[in-house]
């Protein structure tokens, strides 16, 4: 009976455990999912905001624009219509708002009862008209052409230079200068961070007395603690002043400051795992080598370090994955202007920055959104990749030891 | 004992069925909350809840019926106004204070003042340098908040024309940021809120008539009215819930009321 119950209470232990570990695997399959779900949406919508209409005079030649072409337009960059293939006339701008400016509110009506009337009239009496409205006021009998846009492509969507989702009437949702932006400034990190990490690494593994490394370990631990934001300010109030004196440039808030920075931030955890896997080297393994006659810094070199690749590489991804999800420190010290970044030593936007400082202000199910989630789509594919990559390099070195 | 816990029960009851709910901008929200309790001290049993979330959170809540009045720190929407008409909901519109927007750049900065033309050319990207608008020959560093911002809206849309913001431009996640970083950047210009200003930064007078009249902004000339970039921050409510809302946003109008609009940084209406 008392073993039946032992066995029972170990089952129990064993389902629970199995319970907890199928629940954390399967929440992030189900974020996953959701993250693909609402991302890859975007790509069935059209740039312009859903239940508004871009129209224009019957007349005209121009049956279709592009949506950046939409926008240099409203931004009176593209001022006459042969520019987009049409007579060499300059274009019109209308949105909902300038009704005021041709129809009297007594016209329009108490109601709006009359708006489409209007509208109709407006654009069918103007050549060269290009008007945004909602095509809730669309007359039935609409004399106008009413224009046709393509839904989001993808090619639009990896290979446009320009992030401006609230435009109107047509978002521009290129993700290139972020996705950019996020590779610079991470690299940036990692390079400034590995070497360093790994050098005080071996220093507290191998050659600090206890003494040290008691007092320097906790230390360094600390660092993983302090709030990202923090980490922001500093960099703000320090670390982008110091740049911006130190190579004479315009403006400090570089992405050189967010590498430094997220340098800062990835190193407690490259030192704390690489320290780890160094120190369990087998005291054999070390003292054998010392025996042949290797001096410390031979052992360190040709033992201990391809002991502990795989520790070390482990550190690195978590390191490197640290720094291209981070988001509140690198707001606020990369600028986060989303051009596309030449050098280390202008402002960059990153991805995560960008969903943290957007997200918010979104309707939910918009474009914008979907555009967001779509974002933290490539942010997911990126960090997987990695991690992919680095088991790869570090299980061949396996089988090249053995 | 009994009728204690009735009693009790029923002022928990009636308390929650009278409260009224304030949602929308956040911009208004410091105001609406000072607002809020200092009219629920000296009238004991009125109660209300204010919450932020943005102007567009207040204006969904309005056309659900989840709010009794929507604050706002930019005029209704189009698509809003079409959303609160198919609901069937009539709405009345308040302007309870205004926010006026200065422009600042570096103290060591020679240039004192731009019209809006050249801030258009500015904030789109054309103007790149400031020896074109007569200062030194330095490059520009412009300075915006991040989209979501109901000032980055209303500085598109008043200053810039509606057309959009250069790719260039750096946006910070905060204005006390911005501040920050315009006073250690030498060629900086950026945005803020009046109640922001402090000296680390230089304020620019600003000019709507092409350069005749240029105007420093300050609590006087916003409350007089000659300085431009102002604008109004406003309560909506839904005409059916007119007569419980009325007392309170009578209170926000009178002169006791405008009062708090100062203490708290914003400019009060001018009688």
């Amino acid at each position: 009976m008392k073993t039946f119950y032992k066995k029972f209470s170990e089952r129990f232990i064993e389902g629970l455990l199995m319970l907890s570990s199928s629940i954390t695997s399967l929440t992030v399959v189900l974020i996953v999912v959701f993250l693909f779900k609402e991302g890859i949406g975007l790509f069935n919508q059209k740039p312009v905001e859903p239940g508004y209409v871009i129209t224009i005079n019957k007349s005209n030649k121009v049956k279709e624009l592009s949506s950046a072409q939409i926008k240099n337009i409203y931004d009176q960059k593209i001022t006459h219509w042969s520019e987009v293939g049409g007579t060499h006339d300059s274009i019109v701008l209308f949105q909902l708002e300038d009704i005021g400016n041709y129809y009297s509110d007594e016209q329009i009506g108490d109601n709006m009862q009359n708006l489409s009337y209007c509208l109709n009239r407006l654009v069918d009496s103007l050549p060269n008209i290009i008007a945004f409205f909602p095509d809730k006021y669309l007359a039935k009998d609409f004399k106008g052409t009413i224009l046709e846009v393509d839904k989001v492509s993808l090619t639009d969507f990896f290979a446009g230079k320009e992030w401006i989702p609230t435009a109107k009437p047509s978002a521009q949702l290129g993700v290139l200068p972020l996705i950019l932006g996020t590779l610079w400034v991470s690299l940036g990190a990692i390079l400034l961070a590995l070497p360093l990490g790994l050098a005080a690494a071996v220093y507290m593994s191998e050659i600090a007395n206890d003494k040290v490394r008691r007092i320097m370990k906790p230390l360094i631990e600390l660092l993983a603690g302090i709030p990202s934001v923090v980490y922001g300010f500093f960099g703000l109030v320090i670390i982008v002043p110091l740049i911006q004196k130190t190579f004479n440039l315009p403006v400090g808030e570089t992405g050189l400051a967010g590498s430094i920075v997220l340098g800062i931030m990835a190193l407690p955890t490259i030192i704390t795992i690489s320290e780890d896997a160094m120190r369990n080297t087998p005291r054999a393994m070390k003292e054998a080598s010392l025996a042949l006659g290797a001096s410390k810094w031979q052992t360190i070199y040709k033992v201990i370090i391809p002991y502990s690749i795989s520790g070390i590489s482990a550190g690195a991804i978590l390191g490197i994955g640290r720094a291209i999800g981070e988001t509140m420190a690198v707001l606020m010290v990369t600028g986060n202007a989303a051009v596309i970044p030449h050098t280390i030593l202008a402002p960059v936007r990153t991805i995560p920055a960008t969903i943290a400082a957007e997200l918010g202000e979104t309707s939910n199910g918009g474009l914008h959104y979907k555009a967001l989630f779509a974002l933290g789509c490539i942010l997911f594919l990126i960090t997987l990749f990695i991690n992919l990559t680095v088991e790869f390099i570090s299980n061949r070195k396996k089988h090249n030891k053995h | 004992m009994i009728r204690k816990t009735i009693l009790i029960a029923m002022m928990v009851y009636t308390s929650v069925n009278f409260a009224q709910k304030i949602k929308g901008s956040d911009t208004v929200l410091p105001l609406a909350q000072k607002e809020a309790e200092t009219y629920m001290k000296s009238n004991k049993t009125a109660k209300l809840t204010v919450t932020g979330g943005g102007s567009g959170v207040g204006f969904a809540a309005l056309v659900d019926n989840t709010t009794d009045i929507a604050m706002a720190s930019r005029k209704i929407k189009m698509d809003e106004k079409i959303k609160l008409q198919d609901a069937g909901r009539a709405f009345k519109e308040v302007t309870i204070a205004f926010d006026a927007l200065s422009v600042i750049v570096n103290n060591d900065n020679k240039v004192s003042q731009l019209t809006r033309e050249q801030l258009e050319g500015i904030f789109t990207g054309k103007i790149k340098n400031w020896k074109e608008v007569g200062g030194d020959d330095m490059p520009m560093v412009v300075y915006s908040r991040e989209s979501s911002s109901g000032t980055f809206e209303f500085f598109k849309e008043h200053v810039m024309n509606k057309k959009n913001y250069a790719s260039s431009v750096l946006s910070m996640p905060a204005t006390g940021a911005i501040v920050q970083s315009v006073s250690q950047t030498k060629g900086a210009i950026g945005y803020i809120g009046l109640a922001y200003m402090d000296k680390q930064v230089k304020a620019l007078k600003v000019s709507y008539d092409a350069g005749k009249t240029y105007i420093a902004p300050s609590m006087e000339t916003a409350k007089n009215k000659t300085y431009p970039v102002v604008r109004p921050l406003y309560y909506y409510y839904a005409t059916s819930v007119e007569k419980t809302v009325k007392p309170f946003i009578d209170y926000v109008l009178s002169a006791e009321g405008q009062k708090i609009v100062e203490q708290v940084g914003y400019v009060p209406l001018s009688k």
